[in-house]
């Protein structure tokens, strides 16, 4: 039986890591790949403390999690669409005003 | 050492080695095939952990459609290697210390509370069950995230539209 506490060591090592890669990529969508990183390591966390308890609701919540990252997936991707379009590039630099 | 515990450290090893491709490659489309490698050990993860639905949810809907998605908009916008400006040196120097150093407080945080935990209980997680909460505790919730992903649906169409 592995202990519960090395899952959540790993849910924070992959979150860790989620927030290097943010802080360190530069390319907009790389950045946004970092934010499903961050959001799987925390589904690592429900889904273990929901075995530890031996309850559900933590199932069910990153049930939740998964459909909303889903719909920030096509939300992002579209405004990504749209800065390379208007901008010709991915580099976040080059998007540091909202307007053009 | 059990056979769970080798599949774990396996699984677990195969996950950071993942996540940490994504952030050294410079290509995002080798970024996004690393993201799929953690995502796929994920759902073993969920597996060992008793939770076969989530399993199946991660492969179909985060590895299927959403890295789906990922690559193709990867490929749509012919996104080249990655270019190294000065901020991202200092991203270099400033930011992967701190993000280190977080992710060692998290895990000392969480190793120091969990010691005097009781190892995982094997408590039955069968899909049944969760079926039956979700549609029937949890079923106002649920038909929020319909009109949430018709909103997305709606949204992304309005934003990815050229205009004429």
């Amino acid at each position: 039986m592995v202990p519960i506490s090395y899952y959540l060591v790993l849910s924070a090592v992959l979150f860790g890591l989620g927030v290097v890669a943010f802080v360190f990529k530069r390319n907009i969508i790389t950045i946004f790949m970092a934010i499903e990183l961050m959001l799987n390591a925390v589904n690592l966390a429900f889904v273990a403390f929901s075995r530890a308890l031996g309850q559900l609701q933590g199932q069910v919540f990153v049930f939740f999690v998964i459909v909303v990252a889903a719909a920030e997936a096509a939300v992002g991707l579209a405004i990504i669409i749209l800065i390379a379009r208007n901008r010709q590039s991915l580099n976040v630099e080059r998007v540091a005003l909202l307007k053009l | 050492m059990s056979a769970e515990l080798a599949v774990f450290l396996v699984l677990a090893a195969l996950a950071v080695a993942g996540a940490v491709s994504l952030i050294v490659q410079r290509h995002p489309i080798h970024s996004a095939l690393s993201l799929i490698v953690v995502m796929v050990s994920l759902a073993g993860l969920y597996l060992l952990l008793g939770a076969e639905f989530i399993s199946a949810v991660q492969i179909i809907v985060y590895a299927g459609a959403i890295m789906v998605l990922f690559v193709f908009v990867i490929m749509l916008l012919n996104a080249g290697i990655e270019e190294r400006t000065n901020l991202s040196r200092m991203a270099r120097y400033v930011g992967l210390p701190l993000g280190v150093l977080l992710m060692a407080l998290l895990a000392y945080a969480i190793g120091r509370g969990a010691s005097s935990q009781a190892p995982a209980a094997a408590g039955p997680a069968p899909t049944k069950t969760l079926a039956m909460m979700l549609f029937q505790d949890f079923v106002f919730p649920f038909e929020l995230t319909s009109i949430l992903i018709l909103i997305a649906i709606l949204g992304a169409l309005v934003l990815a539209k050229r205009e004429s």
